[in-house]
C-alpha cells in the first residue's frame, strides 16, 4: 500500500479519534504511555496504510504526519486534504 | 514517498492545551492550514477570546491580541479599521459570542466589518467547568441546569448563524461540524472560503463550527463526537446561511472596509 | 507663523486638538453632555489620511475597539460621561494591563446612576483610585478652560505613548459645553513620532509575533508584570505632577479645587481679598499623580484649607493626605449638577476667616 504515517507520540492524548475514523482500521491505542501519562495511538499494520490522511485530519493535536507514494494519477477526491508539502 | 500532511506552518509547534478529543484542536489546525494555503500568516492578526481558546495566541504564528470577554469583534473592528491590509480573525466560544458578546457580534456583522469570525459552538461553557450556555440544548445537563435545561426557566437555545443571516451586511455565514471526516472536510472548505472572502475584501464572514466538549458533556471523546452528530446537528442544521461573496454589487450589503477599496 | 484664535465649544476643541495631536481612531457612543465629540469626529477624522471614526454599539464596544486599534500602534481616543465611563472600566483595566496607549475623556455629569446631565466632579475616585480592577493607575489630567483642555489633549496623547498607558482627561459638562477663544496647536507629523515596536502590525514573516495581552496565568509572572507596571507609575508620580497657584504666596486660607470649580473659586478669592481676607488657591491639574509636592512646598503660610468640589468630597481625601493632616481641611460641595456660585464660596471663606455667619459645612439645596 502506498501510505505511511508517523506519530509524534509525546503530543498524543489518546483521544482515539484516529482509531475510530481510520478507514482501514489499522490504528490502535498502544500500551505504552507518554510522558504526560496518555496511552498513545499507533499503527498496527503499516503495510495496509493508503496515506489517505483521514487520521491526521481528525487529530486535534497535529500528532500525525502522512506520507504517500505518488501514483500515476492522483485522485481529485483529496482536494480537501492539504496539498503536498514536499518531501 | 512524499509528505502529504503535516502540522501547518501557521500552527505553532507547541502542545495544545485542549482536553483529549476536544475538536477545537482540529479547528486550530484547519485555520492554520488555510492561513498557509492563502499565505496570509505574515499579515494576520488574531483575536483570542475569554474561554477555552484564551491561549490561542500561543498556538498560531501570527500577531495576536487577547480580548475581554465577548469583545473580540469590537477589538477586531479596531484592528481592521486602522490596518485594512491585516487579515483579522476572531475565535470565540458560546459564552463569548452568544452571551456576553451578543451586541458586539451583531454590530460587527451589521456594519459588515471585513473580518472573519470563527464561532466554536460546543453547547456548553468549557473553561469555567461546564455551565449552561446560550446554545445548550433543552434537556441538556450542565452545572447550572443540573436537571437538564428547562424552557420555562432558561429559555431556548440561540441559533447564531440563522440570527445573523437576518442582517443585510454579512457576506458569508456557514455552519459546519467536526463530528466525522466528511464534515471536517466541509469545515475546512468553509474556513478557507471565509478567509478568502476577507482577502478579497468581500465583507463579514462567520463560520459556526459545531464542536464536542467531552469533559463537560461527561463522556469520552468518541461518544461526544457521536452526540455531536445525533443530537447537536439536528438542532443546529449544517449549511450555508449567507453567501453573497460573488455578488457583483458593493451595494447596501457591501463591505464597510474593503481590502483595497477602503473608505467608509 | 501666527496661530489663529477661534471660538470653539470645549467638546469640539478637544476633538480638534486630538486630531492635530495625531489621533487617527475614535470610537464613541452618544451620551450627554459630550455628544459633540463623536459628532465632530465623525466628520473630521475622515478628512485626515488614515483617520477612522466608528459610532460603537456601546461604550463597552468603543473601549474595546480602542484596545484593538491602539494595539496596532494608532493614536486612539474615546470619550463619554460618567455612566459610560463606568461601562468602560473593564476595558480600561485591560488597556493598562496590556500596556496599550489610549486617551479617554470624561465630561462628567451628576450621579450616581443615570443622575443628571449637568456638571459634577463626582468621578474623582473612579478616575484616580482605579474604577476598574487591579493594581493600575491612569494619568488623570483636569483642565479648567477650553484652552487648557486643548493643551492637555496633546499632552495626553504624548504621555499615553510614552508610558504605554491609558490617560484620562477629566472634564465636566461645563467644560464640554462652554465656548471660549482658543489657539489650536499645529498638527503634528505622524512620521515624526517614535515607532512602536510592540504593535500587532503583522509579522510579514520578518519578526517574531507580537502579542497584546494582559493574561499571565503563572502567579510569579503576573507579579513580575505588576512590578513593571508599578515602576512606570513611580516614574509618573515623580515626573507628571501638574498644578497651578492663584494668589497663594501670602495666603492664610487656601482653596484646593480643580477644573471648572477652580475658576469659580478664583472669583470668590477676589471677592474676599477685597475685604482683606488673605485667600489663595492651589489648583491640581494632574489628579493622578496628585501634586503632593505642591502641598508641601507652596503652602507655607496657610493655616487652613478649604476644598471645594462639585461632589460630596472625593479630592478632599487626597488633600488631607498630602498635607499629612498637619493643616485643618474643611470641605464645601454641591452635587446633582448644582454649580456653586462665587458668592457662596466667598461666604465659606469668610466663615473660615472667622467673620462669617454660622458654619453650614457642605452645601445644601437652597
Amino acid at each position: 500500500m502506498p501510505g505511511r504515517v508517523v506519530f509524534n507520540e509525546e503530543r498524543c492524548k489518546g483521544c482515539e479519534l484516529c482509531v475510530q475514523f481510520c478507514p482501514r482500521k489499522i490504528i490502535v491505542l498502544l500500551d505504552r504511555r507518554n510522558a504526560k501519562g496518555y496511552r498513545t495511538a499507533g499503527v498496527s499494520e503499516m503495510d495496509k496504510c493508503t496515506g489517505c490522511a483521514t487520521c491526521a485530519q481528525m487529530c486535534p493535536d497535529a500528532v500525525i504526519e502522512v506520507y504517500r507514494e505518488r501514483a500515476a494519477k492522483e485522485s481529485g477526491a483529496d482536494s480537501d486534504s492539504p496539498r503536498e508539502q514536499g518531501s | 514517498m512524499s509528505k502529504v500532511f503535516s502540522r501547518p506552518q501557521a500552527l505553532s509547534d507547541v502542545p495544545l492545551s485542549y482536553c483529549p478529543g476536544c475538536t477545537y484542536g482540529i479547528v486550530h489546525r484547519m485555520i492554520a492550514q488555510a492561513m498557509d494555503e492563502l499565505d496570509v500568516t505574515g499579515r494576520a492578526v488574531g483575536v483570542a477570546p475569554v474561554g477555552c481558546t484564551v491561549l490561542a495566541y500561543d498556538f498560531f504564528e501570527c500577531d495576536f491580541q487577547q480580548a475581554a470577554h465577548g469583545r473580540a469583534p469590537a477589538v477586531a473592528t479596531g484592528i481592521k479599521r486602522v490596518q485594512p491590509d491585516s487579515i483579522v480573525f476572531t475565535l470565540q466560544g458560546d459564552g463569548d459570542l452568544a452571551a456576553i458578546g451578543t451586541a458586539e457580534i451583531v454590530h460587527a456583522a451589521a456594519r459588515g466589518e471585513n473580518i472573519t469570525v470563527f464561532f466554536l459552538n460546543n453547547t456548553i461553557y468549557g473553561m469555567t467547568g461546564g455551565q449552561m450556555a446560550p446554545t445548550t440544548l433543552i434537556g441538556q445537563r450542565s452545572t447550572t441546569s443540573p436537571a437538564g435545561r428547562v424552557h420555562k426557566r432558561a429559555g431556548t437555545p440561540i441559533r447564531v448563524s440563522e440570527m445573523l443571516a437576518t442582517l443585510d451586511a454579512p457576506a458569508y455565514i456557514e455552519r459546519v461540524a467536526t463530528d466525522k471526516p466528511a464534515n471536517v472536510m466541509r469545515a475546512m472548505r468553509a474556513i478557507r472560503k471565509a478567509l478568502q472572502c476577507q482577502v478579497d475584501g468581500r465583507g463579514f464572514s462567520l463560520v459556526e463550527i459545531l464542536s464536542a466538549c467531552p469533559t463537560n458533556w461527561g463522556m469520552p471523546p468518541l461518544e461526544a463526537l457521536s452526540r455531536l452528530g445525533s443530537e447537536v446537528i439536528p438542532y443546529y442544521p449544517l449549511g450555508v446561511y449567507r453567501d453573497r461573496i460573488n455578488d457583483a454589487s458593493d451595494g447596501p450589503q457591501g463591505p464597510v472596509t474593503g481590502g483595497a477599496a477602503g473608505g467608509c | 507663523m501666527m496661530a489663529d484664535k477661534v471660538l470653539m465649544k470645549g467638546n469640539e476643541a478637544m476633538a480638534e486638538a486630538a486630531v492635530r495631536a495625531g489621533c487617527r481612531f475614535y470610537a464613541g457612543y452618544p451620551i450627554t453632555p459630550q455628544n459633540e465629540v463623536p459628532e465632530y469626529m465623525s466628520m473630521r477624522l475622515f478628512e485626515v489620511e488614515g483617520g477612522h471614526f466608528v459610532q460603537a454599539e456601546s461604550e463597552i464596544a468603543a473601549i474595546n475597539m480602542l484596545y484593538g486599534a491602539g494595539g496596532c500602534g494608532a493614536r486612539v481616543m474615546t470619550s463619554s460621561s460618567s455612566p459610560g465611563i463606568s461601562l468602560k472600566q473593564e476595558g480600561i483595566s485591560y488597556l493598562a494591563g496590556a500596556e496599550v496607549p489610549a486617551v479617554i475623556a470624561n465630561m462628567a455629569r451628576g450621579g450616581p446612576g443615570l443622575g443628571g446631565i449637568q456638571p459634577a466632579q463626582s468621578d474623582y475616585y473612579q478616575a484616580t483610585k482605579g474604577g476598574g480592577h487591579g493594581d493600575y493607575r491612569l494619568l488623570v489630567l483636569a483642565p479648567e478652560s477650553v484652552q487648557e483642555l486643548v493643551d492637555l489633549t496633546a499632552v495626553a496623547f504624548d504621555r499615553a505613548d510614552y508610558y504605554r498607558n491609558p490617560v484620562m482627561i477629566l472634564g465636566d459638562a461645563i467644560l464640554g459645553q462652554v465656548m471660549e477663544p482658543v489657539i489650536l496647536p499645529e498638527p503634528i507629523a505622524l512620521d515624526s513620532l517614535p515607532a512602536k515596536d510592540w504593535a500587532t502590525t503583522g509579522t510579514r514573516g520578518e519578526r517574531r509575533k507580537h502579542i497584546i495581552n494582559s493574561l499571565y496565568l503563572k502567579p510569579h509572572e503576573l507579579e513580575r508584570h505588576n512590578h513593571r507596571l508599578q515602576a512606570k507609575y513611580r516614574t509618573m508620580e515623580q515626573s507628571e505632577q501638574r498644578y497651578a497657584t492663584y494668589r497663594l504666596e501670602d495666603a492664610e486660607i487656601a482653596i484646593a479645587a480643580y477644573g471648572s470649580t477652580a475658576r469659580i473659586c478664583r472669583r470668590a478669592i477676589d471677592l474676599v481679598r477685597a475685604e482683606g481676607i488673605r485667600a489663595g488657591m492651589l489648583r491640581p491639574i494632574s489628579l493622578w499623580p496628585f501634586p503632593v509636592e505642591a502641598f508641601r512646598s507652596e503652602v507655607c503660610g496657610v493655616h487652613r484649607f478649604l476644598v471645594v468640589e462639585m461632589s460630596h468630597g472625593q479630592m478632599v481625601d487626597d488633600v488631607r493626605l498630602a498635607l499629612d493632616c498637619n493643616v485643618p481641611v474643611s470641605f464645601y460641595g454641591r452635587s446633582g449638577g448644582m454649580v456653586p456660585s462665587p458668592v457662596e464660596i466667598a461666604e465659606q471663606l469668610r466663615l473660615l476667616a472667622g467673620v462669617g455667619k454660622e458654619q453650614t459645612g457642605g452645601g445644601a439645596g437652597e
